[in-house]
């Protein structure tokens, strides 16, 4: 479903990809872990669509489409979305009006009718109960003031609401207590099918005791220098990212993951 | 021509035919403000309030008016439907009974028209009147006010509104300046609010034809001992007309003044909004949102005079500047020294909508009192990249996301308008301008 192929990046000249390989198939989880800067989020935000980061080279092709010439919005309809890891802020625009707007956005491009606003909410409001939003948030503005926590429970929802068949999770179990990863992770691995794809960047084994992924990458300096299965999370954690940079001369050395592209 | 000459051969043949021409001291107070308005001529960049709006292509202006339009269309789309509001419609400057409608009154309440209270009841308004031409004729005349000079020179008619102590109006009072044929029209309206009194007054200038014409428009606002006033003025004119307003407020003790100056339009659109808090304790809130594209110009002036001690002053302006537009806003509060205990707080952000755009904002401080809080803060921005992309990357538009973080980040200025009819007329107003400029692809 989704194959990246020799990806560089770079942002105002400095290049931050430096040849990513990635294949993931329907229905696949991938972990992406990492050192901080090491370019999880950068990776993300290029696959979602940001054009603040330049691509200089490699490809990416998404179902049989190129999907680095489609507009952001364009992959969304299609079925793509990221979790940021800093959701953003944007007073002035209600949470419900977003969000109905975005869900029907989808319905268009699935050629179904738009959902009014009654039948919006009552969704909406199913699905915040499962992610634990109270209703008040839907009438704030869309995560204007809300808490690490708070946020990133919002994009569980969106998530749940969209529907995307490739999910990009950018360390959306960073800052959630005990609590709220449990509903956030459930929120997630309800959404696992054999259609959905997934890619759940993190720093913690923690979440992946829940959601249980088919392969972990290790990220480090714009390349992936290490995958595997997810002993490699327990792995990490148990050492470190130190360990994994010793074998980084020979992963970049041999074939760049164990996946074959 | 817009030139001197013109001007006084204008006021030559019109001025024996207007309203209270046969009142010496209107007829003295008019050939006073010609003659002033002769003499300084129109502002240019070199007096100091007009710095980067100049009127000196005014004297090369040729002014005409558009086809006939009939004033019923350009009414229509204003949805007169709150049928317990007041509505006094002004044609080409002239008040028009047949399309105003008041509604019930409370007793001590009177709402109709400068012309008729001219011919009616002359001494009752000869006051405010003659108050209300002070600074642009008498000694305290400034210069770079000859915009105002011009109009007490030629204005016909306006809305008197007089409310005894205590009064008070519960429906808006809608003033509508419609243009339907002329070249240039001159309002003058007079607002008296005595002690207690409260109100909300509302002035639309709609877009007629497109059409170089002249407005000049004063308000003059006298609000008594802790009454209430909402003025709230919608300017939507079309986009080869030269705006010229003036609102002049004065405050007594405990009185209550908020100011909504929405400018959506006009080639030139220049407004001077001045208060004086004249008693104790008394609270202005001036407002405002402009927008301007294509090649148009927005200006603000606003002064806030704090006399007596504990005052309190909020002033928040914004602008959505796109195209090749220019905004200006330069804000003026002057604390004297026997203001006390003032707190005053200003702040004016705009937003640039694309790279030829231009703001200028000027705050100007004079405190003369020790104890006073006193803070202004000034922001020029962009829409916010990340905003857009967040949005876009929920499947909304690249188009769609820019007009709803657009209307987000000016209908903050419409949250503050009180009377909810007024706000939801505002949103209309609003929404309607920026689906407008995103279809004619003004905005990048
Ligand atoms: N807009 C930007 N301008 C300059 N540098 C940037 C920008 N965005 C990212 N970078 C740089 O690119 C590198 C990768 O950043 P990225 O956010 O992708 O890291 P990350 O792996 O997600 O880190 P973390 O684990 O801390 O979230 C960092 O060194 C960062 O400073
Ligand atoms: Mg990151």
């Amino acid at each position: 479903m989704l194959h990246i192929n020799n990806l560089h990046a770079s942002i105002n000249g400095s290049p931050i990809l430096r040849g990513v390989n990635l294949e993931i198939r329907d229905g696949e989880v991938h972990a992406i872990m990492g050192p901080n800067g090491s370019g999880k989020s950068t990776l993300a935000q290029i696959l979602a669509g940001r054009e603040s980061y330049q691509v200089d080279q490699g490809s990416v092709l998404w179902n049989g489409l190129d999907l680095l010439s489609l507009p952001a919005e364009e992959r969304a309809r299609n079925g793509l979305f990221l979790a940021f890891q800093y959701p953003v802020e944007i007073p002035g625009v209600s949470n419900a009006y977003f969000l109905k707007a975005a869900m029907n956005a989808m319905r268009r491009q699935q050629g179904l009718a738009e959902l009014d606003a009654m039948d919006c909410l009552a969704r909406i409001k199913t699905e915040m109960a499962a992610v634990g939003m109270k209703e008040e948030f839907l009438y704030r503005s869309v995560n204007t003031g809300f808490s690490g926590g708070e946020k990133k429970r919002n994009e569980v929802l969106q998530m749940l609401l969209l529907e995307p068949t490739l999910a990009i999770l950018d360390e959306t179990d960073s800052g959630l207590d005990i609590d709220a990863l449990k509903t956030v992770s459930e929120g997630i691995n309800r959404l696992r099918s054999p259609t959905r794809s997934m890619i759940v960047i993190t720093h913690y084994q923690r979440l992946l005791d829940t959601i249980v992924p088919d392969h972990v990458h290790v990220l480090s300096q714009g390349r992936i220098v290490r995958s595997g299965g997810r002993e490699l999370a327990l792995e990490i954690e148990a050492n470190g990212y130190a360990g994994i940079a010793t074998s980084d001369a020979s992963a970049t050395a041999g074939p760049v993951t164990g996946i074959a592209p | 021509m817009s030139t001197i000459e013109f001007w006084l051969a204008e006021h030559r043949r019109q001025s024996p035919d207007l309203p209270g021409a046969k009142l010496p001291w209107l007829a003295a107070l008019r050939a006073r403000a010609i003659t002033r308005f002769a003499e300084a001529g129109w502002p240019t960049r070199r007096e100091e309030n007009w710095h980067h709006t100049s009127l000196e292509f005014m004297q090369r202006f040729v002014l005409a008016g558009a086809a006939h339009t009939a004033p019923q269309s350009v009414l229509r789309t204003l949805q007169r439907t709150d049928s317990d509001a007041h509505w006094l419609v002004f044609v080409d400057g002239r008040y028009a009974p047949d399309l105003s409608a008041i509604g019930a009154l409370p007793a001590g309440a009177h709402i109709g028209s400068l012309a008729d209270a001219l011919a009616q009841d002359a001494e009752q308004v000869k006051v405010a009147f003659a108050e209300s031409c002070n600074g642009d004729i008498g000694e305290e005349g400034e210069a770079g006010d000859s915009p105002a000079a011009l109009n007490t020179a030629f204005a016909a008619d306006g809305a008197w509104i007089h409310l005894a102590s205590g009064v008070v109006v519960d429906q808006p009072i809608h003033i509508v300046c419609i243009f339907a044929g002329t070249s240039h029209r001159h309002l003058r309206h007079l607002i008296c609010a005595e002690a207690g009194a409260r109100v909300s007054v509302a002035e639309h200038y709609p877009a007629n034809e497109a059409a170089p014409t002249l407005t000049t428009a004063i308000t003059r606002i006298k609000a008594g001992a802790d009454s209430r006033i909402e003025h709230f003025k919608l300017q939507q004119e079309n986009r080869l007309a030269i705006h010229l307003a003036g609102i002049d407020v004065e405050q007594a003790r405990g009185a209550r003044f908020a100011s909504h100056s929405l400018s959506f339009g006009a080639r030139l659109a220049r407004t001077d909004i001045h208060t004086r808090l004249a008693g104790e304790g008394a609270e202005a809130l001036l407002n405002g949102l402009y927008c301007a594209d294509g090649e148009t110009h927005v200006d603000h002036h606003t002064r806030i005079e704090h006399a007596k001690p504990l005052g309190l002053s909020r002033e928040y302006y914004r602008g959505l500047l796109a195209g090749h537009a220019h905004g200006v806003f330069a804000g003026r509060i002057i604390v004297a020294p026997d203001a006390q205990q003032t707190d005053a707080l200003q702040r004016c952000d705009s937003l640039l909508l694309s790279p030829f755009a231009k703001s200028d904002t000027r705050p100007e401080l004079e405190i003369h009192a020790d104890d006073v809080k006193c803070a202004h803060g000034a922001t020029v921005g962009q829409l916010d990249e990340e905003a857009q992309f967040y949005l876009r990357s929920r499947g909304i538009n690249a188009a769609e996301a820019r007009q709803w973080l657009t209307y987000a980040f000016a209908s903050t200025a419409l949250e503050r308008i009180a009377s909810a009819p007024l706000q939801e007329l505002a949103c209309v107003a609003l929404r309607a301008l920026l689906h407008e400029t995103t279809e004619s692809g003004d905005k990048p």
